[in-house]
């Protein structure tokens, strides 16, 4: 997948000026924050679980190489195979092994991120395998040709207008009069022609939510059922997982499965939670030849020893851009690749470059709500903050703001004269505001300025007045 | 090198030693072996499971029915179809309680997985979840996991006496049943008929999956 995010400063410009985005994102403002907390307020233990789900989690991680060999001897041990990715190349390599072994022409996909982190679709039709996208979601922006925009929900940058357009154009052996102007007709659509492709699909390629190194079983969450078509249908199932997404066993699992859909939708519970243990048994009327677990690291093994760990706990949920205001502001294509949102601003960096990426952990205005609803208590913000750190350090931050970090700490290694300073500066701005004591534009800071006033500084540096009023107690 | 042996190397790196990974091993193999319960939300310890199961299950778009004995089923099931004017078609796997059946004399069934053509299933349920109104089914000839999924309309016949209070317990039965570790080959853990709300989140019902789950448990 092409990496955009370089472009950050750009496409969030672009983002604010779009119209159609910004009236499809008061969905995302309006529906999953009250759903949220509506689900956890219902649960008392919704907080004792968030915190069992971290202490799995961080368990699981330090443990990670023990569990994943469980897991693969249980797998092996149940008649199917497991391969181990090292990185984006490897895992498609070894898809298109499976492919080419079993004749494969057409594939269906569950929902993935670790796909699109891959690129697979690109890399399938480049060898003339067809990939076939099922989550109506997907499906949509598959037909678009667009990375999706949030992690649980892909098209929810599109209006229905634009879905139905794109259905238009796709489906033209439907009679052009057919009724296109609810929701409901075009998920019936969708409905009718992606069941053909269930049925006719020799492979079928899905994610994992969760895998279970007590029994061997890789699990999908899910609401529309697709994932389960895709993986029970064709001859057969490949699931692509990153390493960190293996669990010790059913009860840490169910732990975690609580905290997921009340954070993802605010449903209880997903609609569909399967366990895939193995291919096909003797006597199974139905089920997958063969069962196919990719293992894919990816960078995830280097985050394990480094500042990035806790971000390994992720569940992928979409809590953390449901309430980011600056997700809300530009949406998730902005971001420029796979994961958007504050998950995004702290994984990206780590697994495709921080000199690629630098510009999203700017992308924050620290407000804290990620961390308050992730569901695994991941402190995204200091981990954006340890990015601005690096990126420092590396010398990747724009020449002009390292010249004035420098010059600040010039000043603030001098306290006398970094008072008299500050003094003498506030003192200036409340002239430069006047009557109206605001200030429409100030040089050097114009890109500021151009979107609101800044108020000027009334009363003295804070130092001055915390003295005074110091003063004033002891007397 | 292996891919295998590089990847676990490069964690075994990261992780330290702190503890060696035989440590780390006997440890993991421990936590499997006991698999300790973590925090289990008090609703799930109803002291009516069937009722809490049927209101969540409700809460969750399906539709519950509760009769006294497996008799009463032909009927329940006969006035689902016609209340929603369905063919008087019905096809069902294996398991000898739907077998053992007497369906009304102006209904057909077959046996066997469905191929997509199927307006109306009925399965048998493994057990079920109360705290969340989830049915618990597992795959295999009596019950064939495509029943679940290709109809519009989806039957599920449940025991009253199989519903039980949380997620865990149920692993502690499927242990019990089959031994530790194992599992059948799919188990489908349900909570209402499908669903999406990928246009404009909006949400509608019957997305791939069944657009009806009616659930009829016997309380027997
Ligand atoms: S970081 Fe937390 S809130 Fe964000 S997607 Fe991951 S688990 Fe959910």
């Amino acid at each position: 997948m092409e990496i955009k995010s370089p472009q950050f400063k750009s496409r969030a410009s672009a983002a604010l000026e779009n119209e159609q985005l910004q009236s499809a994102l008061t969905h995302v403002r309006s529906n999953f924050i009250d759903k949220r907390a509506k689900a956890a307020r219902e649960l008392p233990e919704f907080e004792a679980l968030r915190d069992a789900a971290r202490d799995i989690k961080n368990h699981t991680l330090e443990h990670l190489d023990a569990y994943l060999e469980i897991f693969e001897a249980k797998v092996t041990e149940g008649g199917g195979h497991v391969h181990w990715a090292q990185t984006a190349t490897d895992a498609r390599g070894i898809v298109l092994d499976i492919c080419r072994r079993r004749n494969v022409k057409t594939v269906t996909k569950g929902k993935s991120m670790i796909a699109e982190e891959i690129g697979l679709n690109e890399f399938l039709e480049a060898n003339e395998i067809t990939p076939v996208e099922t989550d109506l979601g997907e499906y949509i922006i598959q037909l678009r040709r667009e990375p999706p925009s949030h992690i649980i929900a892909p098209a929810v940058h599109l209006t229905m207008e634009q879905v139905r357009d794109g259905f238009r154009e796709a489906h033209t052996h439907l009679p052009d009069s057919r009724p296109m102007d609810e929701p409901e007709n075009l998920l019936r659509e969708a409905r009718g022609v992606l069941r053909e492709k269930f049925l006719g699909a020799d492979m079928g390629i899905t994610g994992a939510n969760f895998l279970v190194a007590e029994t061997g079983t890789s699990i999908i969450v899910t609401n529309e059922g697709n994932g389960d078509l895709t993986q029970l249908l064709p001859r057969v199932h490949v699931v692509i997982a990153s390493i960190e997404k293996v669990l010790p066993t059913l009860e840490d699992m169910s732990q975690i499965v609580r905290v997921l859909a009340r954070s993802a939708t605010g449903q209880e519970m997903s609609v569909y939670t399967t366990l895939s243990t193995g291919p096909k048994r003797p006597g199974d009327p139905d089920g997958p030849e063969e069962f196919h677990v990719i293992l894919l690291d990816n960078g995830r093994s280097s985050m394990l020893g480094s500042e990035f760990r806790d971000v390994l706990r992720c569940i992928r949920c979409g809590a953390c851009m449901n309430h980011c205001p600056v997700y809300h502001a530009v949406g998730g294509h902005a971001y420029g690749w796979v994961y958007p949102g504050p998950v995004g601003a702290v994984l990206t960096p780590s697994l495709i470059g921080v000199d690629q990426a630098g510009h999203l952990p700017n992308a924050s205005t620290f407000c804290g709500r990620c961390e308050a609803v992730c569901p695994v208590r991941i402190p995204l913000p200091k981990m954006m903050r340890h990015w601005r750190e690096r990126e420092f350090e590396r010398q990747l931050s724009p020449a002009g703001q390292r010249r004035n970090l420098k010059l600040w700490a010039w000043f603030a290694r001098r306290p006398f004269i970094y008072r008299l300073a500050t003094g003498v500066a506030s003192r200036a701005l409340a002239m430069w505001g006047g009557r109206r004591r605001r200030i429409g534009w100030l040089p050097m800071a114009d890109g500021w300025t151009a979107h609101r006033d800044l108020p000027a500084p009334q009363g003295g540096t804070f130092i001055a007045r915390y003295h005074r009023q110091r003063r004033r107690r002891r007397s | 090198m292996s891919a295998r042996q590089a990847i676990l190397g490069r964690i075994r790196d990261a992780i330290g030693d702190a503890a060696t990974p035989e440590a780390r091993a006997t440890a993991a193999a421990r936590r499997v072996e006991a698999h300790p319960r973590g925090t289990i939300p008090k609703q799930a310890r109803h002291n009516r499971p069937v009722v809490l199961f049927a209101k969540k299950a409700a809460k969750a778009e399906a539709t519950v029915r509760r009769v006294k004995s497996y008799e009463e089923v032909a009927e329940a099931v006969h006035r689902f179809m016609r209340e929603h004017e369905l063919p008087l078609n019905l096809r069902h796997g294996d398991d000898e309680r739907l077998a053992n059946i007497v369906w009304p004399d102006d209904m057909t069934t077959s046996r066997g997985p469905s191929d997509g053509s199927d307006l109306t299933t009925v399965s048998h349920a493994e057990g079920a979840v109360a705290e969340s109104g989830t049915l618990i089914m597992g795959s295999g000839p009596d019950n064939p996991t495509t029943l679940n999924f290709l109809a519009e309309n989806h039957i599920v016949v449940l025991r009253g006496r199989d519903v039980q209070g949380s997620y865990e317990d149920i692993w502690t039965t499927m242990r019990r049943r089959l031994g530790k570790g194992a599992m059948p080959r799919t188990v489908n853990m349900i909570t209402g008929p499908s669903r999406s709300a990928d246009i404009e989140q909006k949400l509608i019902l019957g997305a791939h999956g069944p657009l009806r789950l009616h659930i009829i448990v016997v309380e027997d």
